[in-house]
């Protein structure tokens, strides 16, 4: 997180923090693993009132602005989130909500405000089932045909699927007389004919995920966000945008499971000694220490890079995205390691944040994945391809 | 009392200045330097690039560019560290006098800043600020490393002097340096910390032998000094007699602060870190065929996420210390940071090179040959500038506020310590 925050930015993130507190304490996070939805409708809606969906989108579409850069700001929240291991799809909303700003027509522009109030969420499939489960293999298919859209193909992963009105889809479209070959992006309302969701089972206690089917589904053209076979640039800013939330989560859940095993180390005496007294142990705090302040600064980094444009971008948000993958799940487990026994049982809190780092290390890319991105970045750097044919998701 | 007000100068003035001087005077950077590390530098080259370092500092020194955050009554600029990374930035590209800033400027010329008279920082400043001194630290010693206050270099006073015998060693090119920072001990009959002073003098003093050390991959870029009978006048005495230690921690913290010290004139992006980075690791790949491989394209990826995120952090520290967001021993975060992230990346770039690391055509295998040299050298980065066990005692004991180790040697004479096993037993 940010080492200095604007006097309206430090308010912010402290109102999302109280809130959170009250609303989301660790008795209502277990009571939500039973929960199909995975968090109750007035939260969402009074969470939305502090500002948690507005910030990505223009002003001129209902959004709200604290210092101007509203990733930055937006990430303070999620630092939160995972802080708290909080409930309610922060990410995909924001992402959906964003990507209607950003490229929607007049009529898909009204589903914004219900975004903003809180009354829906947003649902964003990208990310398909192995061996196309790559961000850049997608085989989603999405056809034109008149003046319809033909789309067939699975997403996985799909946040909050059920609870949505629409979905918002990335697939692919094959070059034709009517369209460039590309990515092509559609809005669909979830109860459209041939979508069927298969609800998933997961890690973390309150995050509700979906598969969702699509078999001959057809849509009118009006359907498509901006146009078709051209949306890569809008999949890579949204992209970039939910890689910099998702590490800054990471980050927030990381900072929660360090303090509470630092606690831990100075209350519990063993041999008549705090394990804090320890030099083996006090090294491995020391490690964890430095992966905790280098995930800071590179979710911090890539926050700041995607806000600015810069052409570093991509590799910050992919090494942003592998480093707190790798190291936080490494931290987290550390953690449980030193807190011993009491740290693998349900009535511990530290099990809340495992999950919530375990989840976010495979969404939208693992450590691997995200590595291979970066190489690829490197290779385009030092000898740029030739001009390609197909569509690609990056 | 008569109060001048001097406008601090703006940023962009400063920018300006800077730039303008860059590109009128200074050659572009090598565009791949020889690595005194890997001990590809002879002597010639070696003495060549210090005296070209010299003149690049004494440029910066009358172009208003040197010590940007030192006190104008010393010949600095007494301007911000905001000021030095201007000059830092506007430096990327460019060749600059590397061999001149650490340890020259920091730890030498901030502990001189600190604990130096008035006469003592008049005479050295100026002088360190024109590129006329070059300091290296005569710290540990053979028996002791990271233990640096466990020193048996011996100062015993005569009059208005103090002679000084004992040996020191791992300093830095101490062959083509002029003065040396000394850590002594003053008194034995008092605990460990409690009977240490610290002295300057010049390196070429009646006395002093220096041998160059030949590290495993050839390099003789260290030396090890042999003090007998040193005499050092009382006026070249640093800090209060018996009180070296309140200088020797500070000193320390210095050291660790390397090149994130805003003493420091380092081109952006031009630590040594970020030769083995990923373009590095593609190159190799790519020499030895293996850029489709996705396990290769995974190594140059974690190579280059190690390095990004080191800068970050390094950017992170070194503002959370300036804006006291962060403890000021943070330093030590950045320090453990760079020994595992260095590490692991001269592993990458070996694994990734295959065999020929190991055993290589000269002339023939470009790219993939000599990667098993920097391996076999590959702790050094973990041992230099402070071992990454002291870092990991110092993040836990005081970032972390841990309890201290249980150190039996403080409640002793020093005298009484033991030091080695047959002592002991």
């Amino acid at each position: 997180m940010l080492l200095e925050l604007s006097s309206d930015q430090e308010f912010f993130q402290k109102t999302t923090a109280r809130f959170l507190a009250e609303n989301a304490p660790v008795a209502e996070l277990r009571r939500l693993r039973d929960d199909p939805v995975g968090f109750r409708s007035t939260y969402w809606r009074q969470g939305a009132e502090l500002g948690w969906t507005s910030l990505l989108v223009a002003e001129g579409d209902g959004g709200v602005s604290i210092s101007g850069r509203g990733l930055v700001d937006l990430a303070l929240v999620a630092y939160e989130f995972g802080r708290h291991a909080a409930p309610g799809p922060l990410v995909s909303t924001n992402v959906v909500a964003s990507a209607l700003s950003v490229a929607g027509t007049e009529s898909q522009k009204e589903l914004i405000a219900a975004l903003l109030d809180g009354t829906a969420t947003g649902a964003w499939g990208i990310t398909e089932a192995a061996p196309h489960d790559g961000l850049s293999n997608l085989t989603f298919d999405i056809a034109l045909d008149g003046d319809e859209l033909v789309l067939n193909g699975v997403k996985r992963t799909v946040e909050s699927a059920s609870q949505a009105s629409h979905l918002l889809i990335t697939g692919r479209t094959r070059a034709g007389a009517a369209a460039a070959a590309g990515l092509t992006q559609v809005i669909v309302p979830t109860g459209t004919k041939g979508i069927s969701l298969v609800p998933m089972s997961g890690v973390d206690l309150s995050r509700r995920f979906s598969v969702v089917k699509f078999d001959q589904v057809r849509v009118p053209a009006s359907s498509v966000l901006g146009r078709v076979g051209e949306a890569g640039a809008d999949v890579e800013r949204q992209l970039q945008q939910a890689l910099v939330l998702l590490s800054a989560e990471a980050v927030g859940a990381m900072q929660a499971a360090f303090d509470m095993t630092v606690e831990w180390s100075f209350d519990r005496y063993s041999f008549g000694r705090p394990l804090a007294s320890y030099q083996a142990l006090k090294h491995r705090f020391a490690l964890m220490a430095t992966w905790l302040q280098a995930s800071h600064a590179i979710s911090d980094e890539a926050a700041s890079a995607v806000t600015d444009g810069r052409d570093d971008a991509p590799e910050l948000v992919s090494a942003a995205k592998a480093y707190v993958g790798q190291y936080g799940a490494e931290l987290l487990q550390d953690c449980v390691q030193l807190h011993g026994g009491i740290g693998v049982t349900f009535e511990h809190d530290l099990h809340l944040f495992l999950r919530r780092i375990t989840l976010i290390r495979t969404l939208l890319g693992t450590p691997d994945e995200h590595q291979r991105r970066i190489a690829g970045l490197i290779s385009r750097r030092l000898s740029p391809p030739q001009p390609l044919t197909g569509g690609s998701a990056s | 009392m008569n109060h001048e007000v001097e406008s601090v100068e703006s940023i962009e003035s400063f920018r300006e200045r800077a730039r303008a001087f860059i590109r009128a005077k200074l050659q572009p950077a090598a565009p791949k330097a020889a690595s005194v590390v890997r001990g590809d530098v002879t002597d010639e080259e070696e003495l060549a690039a210090v005296a070209r370092e010299r003149e690049v500092q004494r440029a910066l020194f009358d172009a208003g560019l040197a010590g940007v955050c030192v006190p104008r009554e010393y010949g600095g600029q007494g301007l911000t560290p905001a000021h030095q990374r201007v000059l830092n930035a506007e430096l990327r590209g460019y060749e600059y006098p590397s061999r001149a800033q650490v340890p020259t400027f920091t730890p030498c010329l901030a502990v001189l800043l600190e604990f130096g008279t008035e006469e003592q920082k008049l005479k050295h400043v100026p002088a360190i600020l024109k590129g006329e001194e070059l300091w290296m630290q005569f710290l540990s010693e053979p028996s002791s490393g990271s233990d640096v206050a466990g020193a048996i270099t011996t100062a015993v006073r005569k009059g208005d002097e103090w002679i000084l015998n004992g040996s020191k060693v791992w300093t830095t090119g101490a062959w083509w340096s002029d003065w040396g920072l000394c850590l002594a001990r003053t008194n034995w009959e008092v605990s460990k910390h409690s009977g240490l002073t610290v002295f300057m003098f010049p390196i070429k003093s009646p006395g002093i032998e220096v041998r160059r050390i030949e590290m495993l991959n050839g390099s003789k870029e260290f030396c090890e000094e042999f003090l007998t009978d040193v005499r050092v006048p009382d006026t070249d005495r640093i800090g209060g007699v018996d009180t070296g230690w309140t200088v020797g921690s500070r000193w320390m913290f210095y050291e660790r602060m390397g090149r994130n010290s805003p003493l420091v004139t380092m081109p952006e992006g031009s630590a040594r870190s970020s030769g083995n980075a990923g373009a590095t690791m593609h190159a190799i790949a790519d020499a030895g065929g293996r850029l489709t491989d996705p396990r290769a394209q995974e190594l140059i990826g974690e190579a280059q996420t190690l390095h990004v995120v080191g800068d970050a952090l390094r950017r992170r520290v070194t503002q959370g210390i300036t804006t006291r967001t962060l403890s000021d021993q943070s330093s030590a975060i950045f320090r453990l940071y760079a020994g595992l992230s260095e590490t692991r990346r001269t592993t990458i770039a070996f694994e990734l090179a295959g065999s020929a690391g190991a055993t290589w055509v000269d002339d023939d295998d470009g790219e993939l040959a000599e990667w098993g040299i920097d391996f076999l050298m590959r702790q050094a980065v973990c041992i230099g500038g402070g071992t990454t066990e002291m870092a990991a005692n110092v993040i836990s004991e005081r970032v972390l506020g841990m309890p201290r180790e249980v150190t039996p040697d403080r409640e002793l004479a020093f005298r009484n310590v033991p030091r080695s096993r047959s002592k002991s037993g």
